[in-house]
């Protein structure tokens, strides 16, 4: 993407943040909705905006483990590691996502409950999508979709 | 004339698959040309039987569950939508015992309304609360949430009342309420399920705290990892907004750290600040987002408002035991056979919801530890089993009830291994601001990991170590994390490679 196109929708995002106070979260969630992360050029732009210094804005976006400083890769996977899943199988699902993603186009993520926790262990696609009762054998059904989709 | 179904679209539906059994539905209908209506519900609850799909048969409910896609056509040979005999029936669903034995009072219309719909809201009685608390005066409002007993549900159960009169007592231009969705604790999802499928009582419940306090606006803080919840608050905020009567509430997604639950993170958090605790005083209720006096509430505590109100402080004041008043939405999870959400009055035991309702564990093995009140919470072992669910009771065998979030482990589980999650957790999630929690958390992970190779002679380090972030850390999550690793520690130590471990820190 072209530099100038990138700051054009940053500031799209900005304007529409323009009258809301403390903006700088749902700012940073609308960059990474755009452009599934939040690049570097955004930042100056973010900071000058709202007046805050680029240090301010760096130390909330690194602060918080939901924003992303780089692209992921074509789908996010996360896979749930809290104790409700740990206690259904969630450990063992962990070790085999790393090794089936280890050589992906996907990017594993770890997240601490989903909400799921009688269901577990528990998984969720690009943020909507969610899955319960994962085995190793159904993830990999899973992951074999993902990938096969452009 | 239409038929109804009910398919949930409560986030633990969906990942059961509920879309695509209404998609099914929906099709099969068409291709014998009956006509039905798919109402998106939220869930009752009862997870081995979602999704769970209810037809309306005359005035009462039909279930079917757990339904799948090739479910969908023998369903309707069997003539399911006027309730006929299938092998996955399950009669009308509030004679199920597991949801006949409970007392649904924060969560009643969970499940059974369409939470889109406002409309089915008000006609399932909806509304009444906030219509009793626009004729009373702001004392009235906070004289009957004092008598309900209600105490915060989000974990340090606080008197609901007594943090409201505070705000309205103090003197600003302007005051906030805030609703704390940011539910973090692993085994947790009541929060999540009355979003889903009542958005409109919290909306209530925001809005007659508002009318105590003097404050016209609000935020609800929710989690990043609920995004149906999320999308619900939206678009019951769109269809409500007049109804609220001037009273403007903001949906805030969260950015996923476990800290901004601690109700000052989340304050720096929605002030677009990182998620750093502040020190109290001043307490949020003096002085709490941008600097205004603040009620800030959890879900399940804005939720019971209505109804308090609706019904009398009386009517909620008489469930419960002791100084817990009411119901708890309780939340089975982990390895447990029959999972789901247990609204039911304070006063029974663990062992009654861990066995009359929950079924022991799903693996068939033996129930061995239960975590009680997510991440902060103690493990509890079988001879702890027979205590009373209460605040004071669960406080007086060191543990806490917290968010009423239980999860259940069998007898393969490694205490150690669950203690040394523990201190990892902390030292991940930890916002930085005290030493003893931040630094203590990472050597803690350390000092179980050479345990765990077989140097016990560690484990009075890991006991000081607890005892410094207990007493050196600002808020509960330095200051808590001892919960579950001592008590993993002192009831399970054998897991530890100690048989011996006397507690007194003497191997
Ligand atoms: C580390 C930490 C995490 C917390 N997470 C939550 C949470 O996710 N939801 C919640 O309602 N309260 C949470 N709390 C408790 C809040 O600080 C606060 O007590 C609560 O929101 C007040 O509402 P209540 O009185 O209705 O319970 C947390 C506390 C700590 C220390
Ligand atoms: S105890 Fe931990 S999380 Fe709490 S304020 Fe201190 S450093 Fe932050
Ligand atoms: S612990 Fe995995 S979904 Fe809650």
């Amino acid at each position: 993407m072209i530099p100038d196109e990138l700051i054009d929708r940053v500031r799209s995002i900005l304007n529409s943040h323009h009258h809301q106070a403390g903006a700088l979260l749902p700012v940073l969630h609308d960059v990474q909705a755009e452009f599934n992360y939040v690049p570097s050029e955004a930042v100056s732009e973010i900071a000058n905006t709202l007046k805050l210094s680029r240090a301010e804005v760096h130390g909330v976006l690194t602060y918080y483990h939901h924003f992303r400083q780089t692209p992921p890769g074509k789908h996010v996977v996360r896979v749930c590691r809290a104790e409700a899943c740990q206690a259904q199988g969630g450990d063992a699902l962990v070790a085999h996502a790393e090794r089936r993603l280890a050589q992906s186009s996907l990017t594993l993520e770890p997240v601490y409950c989903l909400g799921l926790c009688a269901i577990g262990p528990s998984i969720q696609i690009d943020e909507i999508n969610l899955h319960a009762q994962v085995t190793p054998g159904k993830f990999d059904a899973l992951i074999a979709d993902l990938e096969g989709t452009p | 004339m239409s038929y109804s179904v009910y398919i949930p679209c409560d986030a633990a539906a969906l990942a059961l698959g509920a879309d695509r059994v209404a998609e099914a539905v929906a099709a099969e209908a068409k291709a014998r040309d009956v006509a039905v209506q798919i109402i998106r519900n939220g869930s009752r609850g009862m997870f081995w039987v979602e999704p769970m799909v209810e037809v309306l048969v005359a005035n009462h409910r039909v279930a079917y569950g757990p339904v799948q896609p090739a479910d969908v056509p023998s369903l309707f040979e069997a003539d399911f939508l006027v309730g006929g005999p299938h092998a996955l029936c399950l009669g009308r669903p509030e004679d199920i015992p597991y949801l006949a034995k409970q007392s649904r009072v924060s969560l009643r219309r969970v499940g059974v309304v369409d939470p889109r719909s406002f409309e089915d809201y008000l006609s399932n009685g909806g509304g009444k609360g906030l219509a009793r608390a626009r004729l009373m005066t702001p004392e009235q409002i906070i004289g009957e949430v004092i008598y309900s007993g209600l105490r915060g549900r989000g974990g340090a159960a606080f008197p609901t009342g007594v943090k409201w009169r505070t705000v309205f007592e103090t003197e600003a231009e302007r005051k906030y309420i805030i609703c704390n969705a940011d539910e973090g604790d692993s085994g947790s999802f009541s929060d999540r399920m009355l979003m889903e499928g009542d958005p409109f009582c919290l909306l209530e419940g925001m809005a007659i705290a508002g009318l105590a306090v003097g404050a016209k606006s609000g935020y609800v803080y929710v989690r990043s990892e609920y995004p149906h919840s999320i999308a619900a608050l939206q678009s019951a905020v769109a269809v409500a907004g007049e109804w609220l009567g001037g009273f403007d509430v903001e949906i805030r997604k969260a950015a996923g750290a476990y800290v901004c639950g601690e109700e000052t993170a989340l304050l720096e958090s929605i002030e677009g600040k990182r998620g750093i605790v502040r020190a109290k005083p001043p307490l949020p209720a003096i002085s709490g987002l941008f600097g205004k006096p603040t009620v800030i509430n959890n879900v399940i505590t804005l939720a019971s408002i209505p109804d308090i109100l609706a019904y009398g402080a009386d009517s909620y004041h008489e469930f419960g035991v002791g100084r817990s008043r009411g119901t708890l939405p309780f939340q089975l999870a982990g390895n447990i056979r029959y999972g789901g959400l247990v609204e039911v009055p304070f006063g029974l035991t663990l062992r009654e919801l861990l066995y009359d309702f929950g079924g022991g564990a799903r693996s068939g093995r033996p129930l061995r530890a239960v975590q009680v009140g997510g991440p902060l919470g103690a493990y509890l072992a079988e001879g702890q089993f027979d205590t009373v669910l209460g605040y004071e009771e669960f406080a007086g065998i060191g543990a806490a009830l917290g968010h009423g979030g239980i999860v259940a482990f069998d007898d393969t589980v490694d205490m150690a291994r669950q203690a040394r999650y523990s201190m990892a957790f902390c030292a991940h999630e930890s916002c930085g601001k005290c030493t003893p929690c931040r630094i203590g958390s990472t050597r803690g992970v350390e000092v179980i990991d050479r345990i765990m190779a077989g140097q016990v002679e560690k484990i009075p380090l890991l006991r000081q170590l607890c005892e410094t972030m207990t007493h050196g850390s600002l808020c509960a999550m330095g200051g808590m994390t001892s919960y579950p690793v001592l008590s993993a520690l002192d009831s399970f130590p054998e897991d530890f490679g100690s048989l011996v471990d006397s507690g007194n820190g003497l191997v």
